[in-house]
């Protein structure tokens, strides 16, 4: 489990077309696990979706990781996955597969969502909800948003952790 | 009437979706001490209950958002609010509905 000023762990996933992906040397890299099927993962989906396209231009990368089971949850399917990918849902957001579940448990990751913010070193600056408000989208990512912009500034998160909110991990029996 | 809420623990939404459901009975000057809470903890006791998520809130055995073709499990419920949002629980003004419809029902067949 990483904590936050811990080294993230690295990781290399595959989109929906099968191109792997990885956290680079970004000023800053968000790693927000997710979901098809939760209710709070698609309420919050397009507020991550607009950070994607609002901090693009400072170089921030967003990595959505769907860590789910898709043997119990077949919505979770890469071929679901796709699906949305090709509807336009996550333009500018890489729609990784974490088939093995092996990346979710290096993050210790709970729920979908579940936000990571790591720094241009690696290092977890931000972890949990998007924002205070799954149900109000004038939140905006509140969270998320400060948390870039204190790690773009060179400054610390506040908060620098709030708890994840969101349906439990599917994780393999 | 009969007023259940069924809901899976792995799924966080069950405490917001009674309290709105209570809050809703209040409104109509219903009773909220009857409501029945009823864990479905289980695959086969979803496919027995038809339990396509949690929560699922039913009236008189009727679903406040019918759920089409879902297929049961053991999930978060998806619910779309009337102004679009999707939510894990359902729109407060489609479960007063519920309310009023299985009371409307029920005047009429006695």
């Amino acid at each position: 489990m990483t904590a936050i000023g811990d080294h993230a762990p690295t990781f290399a996933l595959p989109d929906t077309e099968g191109t792997m992906h990885e956290p680079g040397k970004a000023p800053a890299t968000v790693v927000v696990f997710t979901c098809n099927h939760c209710p709070y993962a698609l309420a919050w989906h397009e507020r991550i979706v607009r950070v994607a396209r609002d901090y693009a231009d400072r170089g921030v990368r967003v990595l959505a990781v769907n860590p789910n089971d898709a043997e119990r949850y077949p919505r979770d399917s890469p071929e679901a996955m796709r699906a949305r990918v090709e509807s336009g849902e996550f333009e500018g957001v890489p729609y990784l597969c974490d088939q093995s579940q092996s990346v979710a448990r290096a993050y210790g990751a709970k729920t979908t969502p579940d936000v990571f913010v790591l720094d241009a070193t690696g290092v977890l600056r931000y972890r949990g909800a998007p924002d205070a408000d799954h149900d109000d989208p004038a939140q905006n990512a509140a969270f998320l948003r400060g948390a870039l912009d204190a790690v773009l500034d060179g400054r610390d998160p506040n908060p620098v952790e709030t708890p994840p909110v969101g349906c439990s991990i599917k994780w393999k029996a | 009437m009969r007023v259940e809420l069924l809901f899976w623990d792995g799924c966080p939404s069950h405490p917001n979706a009674l309290a709105e459901l209570r809050r809703a009975m209040l409104d109509e000057a219903l009773d909220p001490s009857t409501i029945v809470v009823r864990e479905v903890e289980t695959q086969s006791e979803a496919a027995l209950e038809r339990f396509v998520g949690s929560p699922t809130i039913r009236i008189d055995g009727v679903d406040v958002q019918p759920p089409g073709e879902e297929p049961v499990g053991l999930t978060c419920r998806v619910y779309h609010r009337r102004d679009g949002r999707i939510s894990p629980t359902p729109d407060p003004a489609d479960v007063r509905d519920a309310l009023l419809a299985a009371r409307t029902a029920t005047t009429e067949r006695r």
